[in-house]
Parts: C-alpha cells; structure tokens; sequence
C-alpha cells in the first residue's frame, strides 16, 4: 500500500463513499494500527466521522448555549402525534426511547439498562418475546422515578385508536407485561425477529404515565403536556411555540455521568434549506441544521468560509426509477395500471434491460448530487450486511442498442424503435424538484441515442405524494411508464422496506392505491422469500433471503435503483456531533460537545 | 353616522360570509393532504392514516364540513390545527404581536420618510430633489420584497457581517441589551417593508400636494402675505392627506399580505409565517382561520377608510 492509494482513500471518506470503519479496516488488514489509521484522518481533516465519536468533556455543563435550526419547525411536542420527522426530532430533545440506533445499525440503550440478546436470554429463542431491562435511578425532569409502568402506559396510549397516535401500528399488535419495577417483557403473536421496534428510536420514546393517564383516548389533545413536555432526557423544556422556537436548559439530574455539555439549547424553525445552510455553515449565527436539501455545488461553495461544514450522513434512502409492467394507457375495472393488464413493450425483459444500461448514475452522482448520493445498483443500500454484491451498474448506449437490436426492435423513419406497430415511446413522471428534473433530462438524452423516446413528466410534490383518490397523477397511482422517487428506510432491518416488493401489496382500486407495492410486479420466489425471512430466526438465512429479493427484482429492471441518498446535515467547525442514519438527528444530543 | 355605521356592518356580513365559502371551497379542491408526510414512511401502515383522516373528518363532503367549520366559528370556536393540534386562535395570537411589531414599525418608517419628501419634492416640482426622489421612489416600488429581502440579506449579514437574519421571538439578554438586539434583528425586515411602502406612499403624497398647491385659496394664502410655511402647513398638507389617509388604511391588509413573504425570508415568527407553513402542511383549520382574518381585515380597513374620510372632510356626508 502507498501513499496514492491511501490519499485515495482518505478522498472516498471525505466523499462518504467509505466509512470510517471501513477505511480503519482496510488500513488494519495492511498492518497500519488504529490509532495511526485515526491519526491519518484526523491530518486530513475527516476526525468528524459517522460513527460515534467519544464524549469528552469531563463535566456537564460549562458548554454555553446550543443554537440548532429545523427549517422545517417543529408543530408538536408529543412523539406519538408526530406527523413528520420535524415532530419527532422536536421530541426528542426532551424525551428518551429505550435505545436507539447508531450509524452503522447497532442498539444503544438510553433508558435500557442494557439491549436484550439471545446471549444474555433476554430475547427468547422462539422469537415470541423480548424482556428490557430498564436503567435504574432515572428520574423524569419533575423529579418522579422512570419504571416499567410508564412504557406500559405508554404503549397503551399508543394502541388506543381514539387516541389518534401515529405510532400505533408499533404498539397495536404486542403485548406488553411488568416483570418487575425495572423489567417488561414484550409478547409478539407470533415469532418475530425483528424485536427491536416498540420502544426504540423515533417512534420509540416513553411518556410519564402521571402526565399523561388523565390524556389517554379522546381527551389526548386536551394535555397541556403535549406542547410542555415533561421528558427524561439532557435537557428540560421551557418554552415552544409551535413552528417557531423551542427552548430547554441542561437537566442538573440527566442519568448519564458528565453529560449534557451545554447549558441551554434552542431550535429555530421556519425559513428555507439554503438560507439555513448560509445561518450555519456561512455566518455561524447557528450551530446546527439538518436536512440540507441544498445541491452540493452550493454547499461546497458556502464551506470555502470556513466556519461550518456539511456532514453527509449514510442512510437507507434510494432515489430509483420503476418500470411499469402493467399498462397505464388501458383501463380495466376502473383503473389504469391494473396487474390485469400486460405493457406493450415493457413486459420484454431486453427493452428492461437496455433502459438500465441507460442510465448514467455517475454523471448523477458527479454533477447533481454531488455528496448527497452514491451510484448503486441495488435497492437495498444499507446496513452493510443486506447489500446485495450481485447486482452491477453500467452506462453503456453500444451495449443497450446491440440488446434492443438483438431482441427485434428496428428504428422507423422517426428514429424510434418499435416491433409490431408498438413504439418504445415513454412517460416518465417524477416530483418538482430541480435535481430530479436534471435527472430526467440526462435520462432522456441517453434514451434517445438508443432509439428510444421519452416524454418528461413533473407532478408537484404535494400532490404526487398525496393519498389522493381522485387524482391520477398520484406515485401510487402510477398511471405512466416509468417514475422516479425516493422511498425511505427508516430501520436497519430491511423488513418493513421489501413490503414494497411483495404480491399482496400491490397498489389497486380496491385498497385504494395504499398498497405499498407500487411497481405492481410480483414474484412468487420474492413472496415466498419475504415470508420466510419474516419467520426466521437465523440472521443468515434471513440477510440472504432479501439479499434474493433484492436481486429479483434489481435483477429484472423493474426497480432500476440510482442513487442510494445520504442525509446531509450542516454543523459548525466547533461543534462534535452523533449523526445516525438509522435514528433522528437528535438523536443522541446528549453527547454533543464543543471540543 | 351611527345608521351608516350599522348598514355598512351589515353589509360586510354576507361579504364575509362570502369569502369564506369561495375559501373553504378552494381549499376543498387543492390537492394535498395534512398526512403526507406518513404516506412515504414504511413504518407507518396506511390503515393509520386513513383513520387520522376519518377521525378529523377530513374525508366528510366539503358543504357537511363547511358548514361544521361555520357553525364552530359562531360559537367563537376556530378549530384546531392538523399539524399541531393546537387550537388555532392561540396559534393566531402566538404570531400577532411580532407580525404586529414589524409592521407597525415599518408603516412609522414609510410614513416618517414619505411625508417629508413627497410634500418638499411637491413644493418645488422638477427640481434637483424632486428628480431624485421621483427616481427612488419609482425604483422602490419596483423591486419586490423577497429581492430586497435577500438582497439586504447578503449584503449586511454575510458580506458585511453586521446584522443577524434570523429573527427571534426569545432574546435572552435583558435590559437595554434586549432593545438592542431587538432593533438589531428587526432592521433589516422593517427596512425592506418600511422602503417599499415609502416608495409607493411618497408618490401618493408628492401628486395629492401637487393638485392642491395649484387651487386658488392656496393663491389668496399667499396673497394675503403669509409664511411660505405656514402657507404648506396650514392649507396645503391640511387638504391634501385627506385621500393620502384613505389610502394608508386602504392599504393596511396589503402591507399584511406583503409580510408573508418577507416573514418567511427573515424567519418572523408572525401570521404570515404561520399561514404558509400550513399551506405546506396542507392544515385546512389554520389556513382558513388566517386568511379569514385578512378578509376581516379588509373589510374592516374599507369601513374605517371610508368613516375616516368623511370626518376628515365634512363635504362628504354619510348615506
């Protein structure tokens, strides 16, 4: 190894393309010790890593004020009203799940005192249940004692319908018993191996039974707490005004030794994106602020200041495009897009496949999204050990013109090619959004070097995403040929996501297009690997199970992934944060210092 | 006056109502839904939302939650909003008294520079002054907010490094400091809205002194061997702010409809703010209790102007 592969290196871990792990590893397999490995970063100015940086400070408080800005403010102040993320990271400045999720998809407890396993018993081996140990001497910020009754409460409000929760598809279905003050023990009905859900990370964080119980079902919006919340986290509340400010002092009690380090925090919210990037990373009047839907060529050009910088964090997101097998131009029953009826052209897996090999992922990534997304060829992105290494990515218009050529289709006097009087004429429909637009076009261009025409499609945000019935331009709907969005997973485990790849969520009249199966295209392997994997205890059996799904349908270009997306965030130089993909930004803010 | 007082009351009733309905029915058909955001979140199953829907009634027929929404606002009832479940008129009065201060202050400021220059550019037309103010004047006005907004912005915050350009409702600093650093977050808005209005206020001001300064009694003023001053003073500016006064009250709704944008630049925490963040939210309850209260506003400021007009000028009588 020399020092060009290692610059080489150290430039992928600037970029996000290598995590710091993964470079600390690959220097170790060359005899290079850790420490040295942290010092290499360090020189190169990436010591800011992803994964959980240690805390430092030696006493809690002394830090002064900590300025965050949430463009998009929170409105509420209860976790499991939360519409959006924006709520959630609210709450969470106050209150505390059990555990939650670390960068690379590993549990750290917060009110646990400590994560279940098969090892130490807790989790059962049938997978029917899980028992929590919960961290003794918490006290809630009026000075009452944290125990097993407040997450039985919690999970209670949470499943009762009147109390309108949006986390009640995490508690509705388990049951939930006190061991002892300290203990509960979480029954599924039927094995489960995915444990980790009620209790952890954003949907996770525990209400004080003595606040709330007089708040339970319909009376939940009279609580005063819902916009005071009384919590167990690092800081207490003193004041909100919804979608504007919110504002809390260190907790003299927190349950964690030497933390929090600053002694109040405040979150502005309202503005935009960019004006919050230029609040942070520009004129340093912020410390922090998240969801920088900035385009990186911006962002680069604000940090050339100097005073803050832009932290790509990894996350599950893929930005793909689907491919529509169906045919959105027939109704039948209703509907267009019905699995009753066959595309004309796009059921041929050769016109599929030259699609893909259309696609430029790098120009993308290169001048679109810049740190904001890496190329990829599967559906699956992250945790590191669910991603396919089958699936590969080219952009080749020789190749993809030698398949079509090869499959029949012959280019008429318009340049287009077709087979039986069907054209490989195109919709391809996507959100505004000016990055997806310029993705589009570079689609577009490619496409017709191989004889292939596409008419371009922008639906507004809201009414794209929108559950809609009555409009047709819904994504759900999917009334064209092909489309174009980012679908998030919010867990490590890939469960809950691969639901988008299973029969019996297609997307249809009858469920009025909730189904989560927008592509509409199923496989009976992909069924009955889904139900298997839902089964199965063996994490091995269970990672290759969706490591199959994942390959059936990337494999079959009808999910033809681009970009796997990363969350950016905007932090000032003197600030240490714990980013996660897999959890909120806020979410371990306890252990944020200023070094 | 007090029958005029109680049939232009009346008459404002079915106008509100009016409005309302064309709002509420607007808002019916936009696209959109209060729970969007959950619809491309894996981890919660569409039966959640759906119920969400159901339960604040959002999927009833829009005349059966129309007139649900009107029978609740008779009884003083606004509703609460989608996205924070929080009653909407202490939302409203959360957000009135920064909306409140900003634009009273930059009305103070339109008026503190528009009066002078449009009465002195007036007393002498096609002078120097005139020329420069008339330049100004039309160059404010034609620049929109949200570009001078930004463009102040850029200057003063981030080359200039003077001004901070996010406003906050909670200064933690007490005593004078607090004055300071409110004035010092409060400049840049109040300029922005304050010169506009300057801009368009001084031209009103300057042709309603041109078209008195040219009557006769002026000329039998000065005829009589009075100041110059008291002359512009006394009978001049007297006569000529009678239409200038309508039309500041006339325009007090737009001055509002102006500080949506530049709250949303500055990050005012005002109603301005307030309504386009539920307009993304796509929050019926909020959107329709705000823009309500610029439709009151309107009508109100239409009933004030005209009551102002006739005790200013005695010639128009009241029928």
């Amino acid at each position: 190894m020399n020092e060009t592969e290692i610059h080489g290196m150290v430039a992928d871990v600037k970029e996000g393309k290598l995590s710091r792990r993964g470079f600390m590893q690959r220097l170790a397999a060359f005899g290079v010790a850790a420490p040295t490995a942290w010092h290499i970063l360090d020189f190169h100015g990436v010591a800011q890593a992803q994964t959980l940086t240690p805390y430092r400070p030696t006493r809690a408080g002394g830090g002064g004020p900590l300025k965050i800005l949430l463009w998009q403010a929170p409105t509420l102040l209860n976790p499991h009203f939360a519409i959006g993320t924006k709520d959630q990271e609210g709450s969470r400045v106050f209150y505390e799940p059990l555990a939650g999720w670390d960068t690379d998809g590993n549990l750290v407890p917060f009110l646990a005192a400590e994560i279940p396993s098969r090892e130490n018993g807790s989790v059962s081996a049938d997978g029917l249940s899980v028992t929590w140990k919960l961290k003794p001497n918490v006290k809630w910020h009026d000075g009452r004692p944290f125990t097993a009754d407040d997450c039985l409460f919690t999970a209670e409000y949470a499943a009762d319908p009147a109390t309108a929760a949006t986390t009640i598809g995490t508690y509705k279905d388990i049951k939930i018993e006190k061991v002892n003050d300290l203990t509960i023990k979480i029954t599924f009905a039927k094995p489960t191996p995915f444990w980790a859900d009620a209790f952890v990370g954003a949907a996770g964080m525990i209400l004080p039974k003595h606040v709330f119980e007089p708040f339970k079902g319909a009376a939940s919006r009279d609580a005063p707490a819902n916009l005071k919340p009384v919590g167990t986290s690092a800081y207490k509340f003193i004041d909100f005004k919804p979608g504007d400010i919110l504002r809390g002092e260190r907790n003299a009690d927190y349950h964690i030794a030497n933390q929090p380090h600053f002694d109040t925090i405040e979150v502005k919210g309202g503005g935009d994106a960019v004006s919050a990037a230029r609040a942070v990373i520009q004129t340093g009047e912020f410390d922090y602020a998240w969801n920088m839907q900035v385009e990186d060529e911006i962002l680069l050009r604000m940090e050339r200041g100097g005073r803050g910088k832009a932290i790509p964090v990894s996350s599950g997101n893929i930005e793909f495009i689907m491919l529509n097998t169906t045919d959105p131009w027939t109704e039948v029953d209703g509907e267009r897009s019905s699995v009753k009826t066959k595309h004309p052209t796009l059921t041929d897996p050769a016109v599929r496949a030259a699609i893909n090999l259309l696609i430029d992922r790098e120009s993308v990534q290169k001048f679109i999204y810049g740190r904001g997304g890496r190329a990829t060829a599967n559906f699956v992105n992250a945790p590191p050990r669910y991603v396919s290494p089958n699936m590969k990515y080219e952009f080749n218009i020789d190749k993809a013109n030698k398949i079509l050529d090869d499959a029949g289709w012959v280019r008429g006097a318009d340049g287009i090619r077709a087979k039986g009087g069907n054209k490989l004429k195109y919709v391809y429909q996507t959100s505004i959004n000016a990055p997806r637009q310029k993705n589009q076009a570079i689609v577009k261009q490619a496409a017709q070097r191989a004889g292939i025409d596409i008419e371009l499609k922008s639906v507004t945000a809201s009414v794209f995403f929108s559950s809609d019935v009555a409009n047709p331009d819904t994504y759900s709907k999917f009334y064209c040929d092909m489309q174009m969005y980012t679908t998030t997973m919010l867990q490590p485990d890939p469960e809950r996501f691969m639901l988008q790849l299973v029969s019996w969520e297609i997307a249809n009249k009858d469920n009025k297009w909730q189904g989560r199966n927008i592509s509409r295209y199923s496989s009976a392997e992909a069924d009955a690997a889904f139900r298997e994997a839902q089964n199965s205890l063996d994490p091995a059996r269970r990672t290759a199970l969706f490591i199959r799904m994942n390959d059936i349908f990337c494999g079959e270009n009808i999910i033809v992934p681009v970009l796997a997306r990363t969350r950016m965030a905007a932090s000032s130089n003197n600030l240490v944060v714990q980013p996660s993909g897999w959890d909120l930004d806020l979410w371990m803010l306890n252990a944020w210092f200023r070094p | 006056m007090g029958t005029y007082l109680v049939r232009r009351l009346l008459i404002a009733l079915p106008s509100l109502l009016g409005i309302s309905v064309v709002l509420f029915t607007v808002l019916a058909l936009a696209p959109g839904d209060p729970f969007e955001e959950m619809a491309t979140n894996p981890n919660i199953p569409p039966e959640v939302r759906l119920a969400l829907r159901e339960k604040f009634g959002i999927d009833d027929p829009v005349y059966l939650r129309y007139f649900r929404w009107l029978a609740a606002m008779m009884q003083g009832d606004w509703g609460f909003s989608f996205a924070s479940r929080v009653d909407v008129d202490t939302l409203i009065l959360q957000r009135l008294p920064a909306t409140i201060f900003v634009i009273g202050s930059s009305q103070i400021l339109a008026l503190a520079i528009a009066l002078p220059v449009g009465i002195y550019a007036a007393t002498r037309p096609y002078s120097i002054f005139d020329q420069i103010a008339n330049t100004f004047a039309f160059i404010g006005f034609s620049l929109p907010t949200f570009f001078t907004g930004l463009l102040f912005i850029l200057v003063f915050s981030i080359w200039l490094d003077w001004l901070p350009f996010v406003y906050r409702s909670d200064i933690s600093a007490t005593g004078w400091r607090w004055y300071w650093e409110q004035i010092r977050q409060a400049i840049m808005p109040v300029m922005v809205l304050g010169l506009f209005q300057a801009a368009s206020y001084t031209r009103y001001v300057r042709s309603a002194v041109l078209d008195v300064i040219r009557l006769d009694f002026v000329t039998t003023a000065r005829a009589k061997g009075l100041g110059e001053k008291t002359v512009v003073v006394r009978h001049v500016v007297r006569n000529a702010l009678i239409p200038v006064v309508t039309l500041v009250a006339l325009q007090m709704p737009t001055v509002f409809g102006g500080a949506i944008v530049t709250e949303q630049i500055f990050r005012i925490p005002g109603i301005g703010s307030l309504l386009i963040s539920a307009i993304l939210a796509n929050d019926t309850p909020v959107i329709m209790a705000v823009t309500f209260v610029f439709a009151c506003l309107v009508v109100t400021f239409n009933l004030i102007a005209d009551v102002l007009y006739g005790w200013l000028d005695p010639r128009i009588a009241f029928r």
